[in-house]
């Protein structure tokens, strides 16, 4: 979900050195012998931010006993922030992060195992398959508050004139109807007539593949539930959404080249001025959509596309849900599960989804009639939230340095057209499964 | 123009080496217009990123988002600095931030000048390996100091604390003080303080009246360095610094930034002009002390 820095490597060498200090600081007095926890929030949109301090301020308000304090963070910097502190001793209490970068913290032993500390009710608010986002290593290690699914935001004044059927969530089109549609849409006059059917923005393009992968059956990443070891393959099934982009760029020109090193942010002027008809992005890019889009321009959210032969009838996507979880050098542990049960009661996980603009993790908070509603594209992503599942990188040991060193610049050349398929699996599989060996223990 | 003409007797065809002259001239004068024009180009070069801060700082998001950005606002509006003002707490964390590398910039110039006279003038093994040692710390990365240090301030309760930020600061900042300032001594002719001897100075006279004025400039430049240094450094601010109310502007602008490098782009550049403010008004007012030339004739040969 973000760039990783350059402290991941330290680990090791911080490990040997801050082993003693890990059980200490946490938990700091918020005077008169009150607990003051710490939560560090990652929110950062306006109403995101507005809903997790008026959250913050009603549990002080009820709780005179355990105070919060609001603690904003960004998530470019978040792992190495909590990386120093948690080697440092002085790790936050409560921790907003995503599910990908709980497994190095959860196998180094920084976080607290809430197993045993979950009240029933918050378990059973939240389906099982989420649940499994955050288990690993034989323990629960956060607790998945929302979800991200991608759909496909469209321009559908253009696609009503070339007399496109739209899909919905019952009928969704196939891959190769997405292609088809892509080749038609797209128009190679030059200067301002050019026009793209879609683009791929692929800043970060291991994520991607992975998670969109299960749509056409794939998953890349195969972990052996006993051994906890990770495998990567890459036959068919795996390899046919990645073949797919490299078409729609390379072969189709359906999709433009120059925008595969762009973020999600980065196109949205392009898809405005209707040189990119449809764009695959984040449920929550909405928001940005909404904010910055021109009078009169007519969007529209549309469900991704499904892979045929696929299991779950191709609708199933990869997540690294947004999670809360406990410091394991906190000393009120079961009072920081308690504040995460009142921010995940399903009330204020509807605030939250609203202020996020992504699903809600909770069953009861996905039939809120604010979430279901047609309006801003916010029912095409509910009704795809059933489908979400852990992505293939959850849980896997060695991925940040597959998705680093292997990963990336293989995806990166192969979806450019510098090096074919074959290649892109010889780099994917032989080089990755030396490094996913190394993590063995 | 010859010199007949001014004499007002009849032309006469010019003297060629006149001719050369005037040639010369011309030549010149292009010459330095083309410097001013590469000069100019090499300006806006420098300026191109400070302009676009300002031009986007004042665009609405439906500006941000078209596919021909202009260089000035067609719709101008303050929403920027007000979502800026209202979401984050801009004029605390500018305080804080004023604070350390204003702790920054006065220490380490204060510890840099005496060290960098002593490794100038007395030169010995252990100055020697001082100058040595200022090259090396600057080969360790961030990467290798931050965990070690988090623990030393740790243990001197003085993480969580703006003067323990401000004393990294001054630690991270002084090597390449002390490497800037010894330059500025070198340049002080030993001849003026031996003339200052004679003339009956003390050795702290000679220092604080003909040394410290004439390292002017030096300890201007290194203030400058000192306090910029610190004032754009993040990383240090992020991870020592827990309490909000105690938070960095640097720390601070990355509120704006989500994942994957989205980003609420009008409210960011609006603090980001904000946090420029303070260092160009700074450069402002000490620029004019940072004259070269001043010893310029003061000793013979």
């Amino acid at each position: 979900m973000r760039r990783r820095t350059f402290l991941t490597g330290a680990a090791a060498t911080a490990a040997v050195a801050g082993s003693g200090s890990l059980l200490s600081a946490c938990g700091s007095s918020a005077g008169s012998g009150v607990p003051r926890l710490d939560f560090l929030s990652l929110a950062w949109q306006t109403e995101s931010v507005k809903a997790n301090k008026a959250l913050v301020a009603q549990w002080n308000q009820r709780h005179p006993e355990v105070q919060v304090r609001y603690v904003q963070g960004s998530w470019d910097d978040v792992h190495d922030q909590l990386l120093t502190s948690f080697e440092g001793g002085a790790a936050p209490d409560i921790i907003h992060d995503e599910g990908i970068d709980l497994t190095d913290f959860g196998f180094g032993g920084y976080l607290a195992d809430l197993t045993d500390l979950l009240p029933a009710g918050l378990k059973s608010r939240i389906p099982q398959a989420t649940w499994d986002t955050a288990r690993f290593n034989g323990g629960v290690y956060g607790v998945p508050f929302l979800q991200e699914p991608r759909v496909l935001i469209a321009n559908r004044t253009l696609l009503v004139k070339a007399g496109v059927r739209l899909p919905d969530d019952t009928h969704p089109w196939t891959w190769q109807e997405f292609e088809d549609i892509c080749r038609e849409l797209s128009h190679h006059g030059g200067g301002s007539a050019e026009r793209y059917g879609t683009a791929w923005p692929m800043s970060s393009p291991v994520s991607v593949t992975l998670n969109l992968s299960l749509t056409t059956g794939g998953r890349i990443l195969y972990k052996d539930e006993g051994s906890g070891h990770t495998e990567v393959r890459f036959g068919t099934a795996d390899s046919a959404f990645a073949e797919m982009v490299r078409r729609q760029v390379r072969t189709d020109r359906s999709a433009p080249s120059s925008a595969l090193a762009l973020g999600g942010g980065d196109v949205l002027p392009g898809f405005f001025a209707g040189r990119y008809a449809m764009l695959p992005l984040d449920f929550s890019y909405r928001q940005q959509i909404q904010q910055q889009a021109p009078k009169n321009f007519d969007w529209v959210t549309l469900p991704l596309p499904v892979g045929t032969h696929a299991p779950d009838g191709g609708r199933a996507q990869g997540v690294s849900p947004q999670t809360l979880s406990v410091a394991k050098s906190c000393k009120h542990q079961q009072a920081a599960v308690e504040f995460i049960d009142f921010m995940t009661q399903t009330p204020h996980l509807v605030q939250l989804a609203q202020g996020d603009w992504m699903p809600p993790t909770g069953t009861a908070a996905l039939r809120d009639p604010s979430l279901t509603t047609t309006k801003l594209g916010w029912s095409t992503g509910m009704a795809l939230a059933s489908h979400l599942t852990a992505s293939p990188a959850l849980g896997s040991r060695g991925y940040p340095e597959w998705s680093d060193k292997i990963a990336t610049p293989a995806l990166q050349q192969y979806y450019s057209g510098a090096i074919g398929l074959d290649s892109l699996r010889g780099k994917l599989v032989r080089d990755g499964n030396r490094v996913f060996e190394r993590y063995r223990e | 123009m010859s010199a007949t003409d001014a004499a007002g007797v009849t032309a006469a065809p010019a003297p060629p080496a006149s001719a050369g002259a005037g040639r010369r001239k011309a030549r010149r004068r292009a010459g330095r217009a083309g410097q001013y024009l590469a000069l100019l180009c090499y300006v806006v070069f420098l300026a191109f990123p400070l302009l676009w801060l300002v031009s986007t700082a004042f665009k609405s998001p439906q500006e941000l988002g078209s596919v021909h950005p202009t260089w000035l606002p067609k719709h101008p509006t303050l929403d920027n600095f007000r979502t800026a003002f209202d979401e984050q707490p801009l004029l605390h964390a500018a305080l804080n931030s004023l604070m350390v590398a204003g702790i920054s910039a006065v220490v380490s110039v204060a510890i840099a000048v005496p060290a960098a006279y002593v490794m100038v003038r007395f030169r010995s093994l252990v100055s020697r390996a001082g100058t040595g040692w200022i090259l090396v710390s600057q080969m360790f990365p961030l990467v290798l100091i931050i965990i070690p240090l988090f623990m030393v301030l740790k243990n001197l309760h003085l993480v969580d604390s703006r003067l323990g930020l401000g004393l990294v600061y001054v630690v991270w900042t002084l090597p390449f003080a002390l490497w800037m300032l010894q330059g500025y001594v070198k340049a002080v002719p030993v001849s003026l303080e031996e003339a200052a001897a004679i003339d009956g100075c003390s050795r702290a006279r000679t220092l604080r009246s003909v040394v410290l004025p004439l390292l002017t400039p030096g300890l201007v430049a290194t203030l400058m360095f000192s306090f910029v240094t610190a004032w754009n450094e993040f990383f240090f601010g992020l991870v020592l610094l827990k309490s909000p109310e105690k938070q960095t502007m640097s720390v601070i602008l990355t509120h704006f930034l989500g994942a994957e490098g989205a980003a609420d782009l009008g409210p960011l550049a609006a603090a980001s002009v904000l946090a420029t403010l303070p260092s160009l008004l700074f450069f402002a007012l000490l620029q004019r002390r940072l004259v070269g030339g001043m010893m310029t004739g003061a000793v013979k040969g």
